[in-house]
């Protein structure tokens, strides 16, 4: 693995996730190949890699919804590996999964309170209710609106707002821009910032390597489920052999 | 849900409340057992309800739940003595049982969408092929309770007149129907549609999906095998052939599809709609002075054809917008939220 170290010396930000030697396979075909990631205490980390390259995987293997078979997943100190997702969600591990899986029969308001169910969210789910329609008040405003009948960045917005129901202090995004228009991912990166400056942790996940190097303090290069590369954002976008492979430069 | 219908629909339903109250006093024999056998799939189609409906999951074999229940009170009421009501709990606690195997068997091991239903199918029928060896249950010769002649109805023992099986399934219809409606507003009811809309996002928010899922099922097997505790004391007879006969749990599951899947209300229209449809057809059939065999069902089948064709989500949605029972979906300034048509 190449690591570009861009601020020698700089002292790493306490961890709040860490993933030590992660494999994850399905049936034999193999997902994650001794993947080690760390996230510090609000840090926006970015995970970057082509189709297939474990990107996913990753996420759900963290959340508990896939078993990975070595490595250890550890969250605030507090070792979470094979939990299922109902415990981790339930220690603030939030996730907003791919292709904005909004309840669509169910209205704006009853998607956002079934994000607030969870035992750790339950007592301040009207609080966080309002918090969220300050943050997305197109949603305040339909919030009576079946959410399927939602324009796609509002379907964004409707999964992320359900998302901070749950009171996470940590969020993975899975590909929160795929196939929304240009100036809607613009709104979703603002959002992902802003969440971040109010000291959420995020692990992003994107297709759009541009963008998220951008936005992350730290960068890891997924390739066939090995990670292949690291660094801060920053050095990642001036690296030669990423802006060729991902930025088509 | 009710509360949040409008006074309108609550006026309609008090009207119903009371027609069906007063039945037995201004309908004939015949009508009264057509209201028995509504009032039957009504009931059945909303214990199957909680689990498709609600919880997204397919049973195609209701019609085990509804046999389990039925043999066992029988059984013990013919060999023990043991009287409906006690049965009842007997049944429901069995019933209940096997539901929880076929769900820790399909859930645990991620058994889904058609290949869940198809495991519902054989479970029916094993059961079906077992109940036709099992001479203690009189085999496929069938099962009967003893028939006399009673002066009184007798509550206790479901031995009695037509009027009281009336009632008492107009009671376990009502029963279930409060029981629904109160269900979905609990924090299970929520994750149960959450669960239906998309498996994985709510897993994604935490929802445990197994649990609810087990829940589901053990609520409609429970509920459906007292479905079949009634049959066996109203008809007093039981056959593996016909309790537990596929044909039964299609039978089940016509009144929700055409009432209205995940709907509180689709499950008593469609079982009206259906069992009204099936008399009305035999009726004009004999008017007309037709009489091909098999007619019947290629027009009961060409009716549900359209049914489904034309009103995918069931009747009752559209004839509650059409009679303004609910407000129509949309921005609401109350904050109220509108779930489904019927609230």
């Amino acid at each position: 693995m190449n690591r570009l170290d861009d601020m020698p010396g700089a002292a790493p930000a306490r961890p709040i996730l860490s993933i030590r030697n992660l494999d994850l396979y399905y049936g034999d075909a193999q997902a994650l190949d001794d993947v080690s990631i760390e996230v510090g205490e609000g840090q926006i980390v970015a995970i970057i890699g082509a189709n297939g390259a474990g990107k996913t995987s990753l996420i759900r293997a963290v959340a508990g919804i896939e078993k990975p078979r070595a490595g250890r997943i550890v969250f605030r100190g507090q070792d979470v590996t094979g939990l299922e997702s109902f415990a981790t969600c339930n220690l603030g591990l939030g996730q907003v999964a791919e292709g904005r899986q909004i309840f669509p029969t169910l209205s704006v308001l009853e998607n956002l309170q079934v994000g607030a169910m969870l035992p750790r969210a339950r007592a301040k789910a009207q609080r966080t209710q309002e918090e969220v329609y300050a943050m997305f008040p197109r949603l305040a405003e339909r919030r009576g609106q079946l959410a399927g009948t939602l324009s796609g960045g509002e379907q964004q917005m409707l999964a992320i707002g359900r998302c901070l129901m749950g009171q996470p202090e940590f969020i993975m995004f899975d590909e929160p821009s795929l196939g929304l228009a240009p100036t809607v991912v613009q709104e979703v990166f603002q959002t992902i910032r802003k969440l971040n400056a109010r000291g959420l942790a995020i692990l992003l996940v994107e297709q759009n390597v541009a963008l998220s190097l951008k936005l992350a303090a730290h960068a890891y290069v997924l390739e066939n489920g090995r990670v292949v590369m690291s660094g801060s954002g920053a050095a990642l976008l001036s690296d030669d052999r990423v802006r060729r492979a991902y930025l088509g430069l | 849900m009710f509360s949040q219908i409008n006074p309108r629909a609550r006026g309609l339903l008090a009207a119903l409340a009371l027609l069906l109250l007063i039945l037995p006093w201004i309908a004939n024999n015949y009508v009264l057992s057509v209201a028995v056998l509504i009032l039957y799939f009504a009931y059945t189609g909303q214990a199957w309800n909680v689990m498709m409906g609600f919880c997204g999951q397919l049973s195609l074999g209701h019609s085990l739940y509804v046999g389990i229940g039925g043999y066992s009170a029988a059984a013990l009421f013919v060999h023990f003595g043991i009287g409906p009501w006690g049965g009842a709990l007997v049944a429901v606690a069995a019933s209940m049982l096997v539901g929880a195997i076929i769900g820790f068997l399909a859930f645990r091991f991620g058994i889904g969408g058609v290949y869940f239903a198809l495991l519902t199918i054989a479970f029916a029928e094993f059961t079906r092929l077992g109940f036709d060896h099992w001479q203690w249950l009189g085999a496929s010769g069938g099962f009967f309770l003893p028939v006399k002649q009673r002066e009184f109805n007798d509550l206790l023992n479901l031995r009695g007149s037509p009027v009281m099986f009336y009632y008492v399934m107009l009671a376990l219809a009502t029963a279930a129907l409060a029981f629904c409606t109160w269900l979905l507003r609990t924090r299970i009811g929520y994750y149960w549609l959450a669960i239906r809309e998309d498996q994985q996002a709510a897993q994604a928010l935490g929802i445990n999906t197994f649990r609810c899922k087990m829940i589901a099922v053990l609520i409609s097997s429970g509920m459906t095998s007292l479905a079949g505790v009634f049959f066996a004391f109203y008809y007093n007879n039981l056959f593996p052939e016909q309790i537990f006969n596929m044909g039964r749990s299609i039978e089940i599951i016509l009144g929700p599809i055409i009432g209205g899947i995940g709907t509180l209300f689709g499950p008593i229209l469609g079982a009206a709609l259906l069992a009204l449809l099936a008399d009305g057809i035999t009726e004009l059939m004999a008017q007309i002075g037709i009489e091909l065999p098999g007619i019947k069902q290629v027009f009961y089948g060409s009716c549900l054809l359209l049914v489904t064709m034309f009103l995918p989500n069931g009747v009752w949605p559209a004839l509650a917008r059409r009679l303004g029972l609910v407000s129509a979906p949309g921005p609401d300034p109350a904050g109220n939220t509108v779930r489904h048509p019927d609230g």
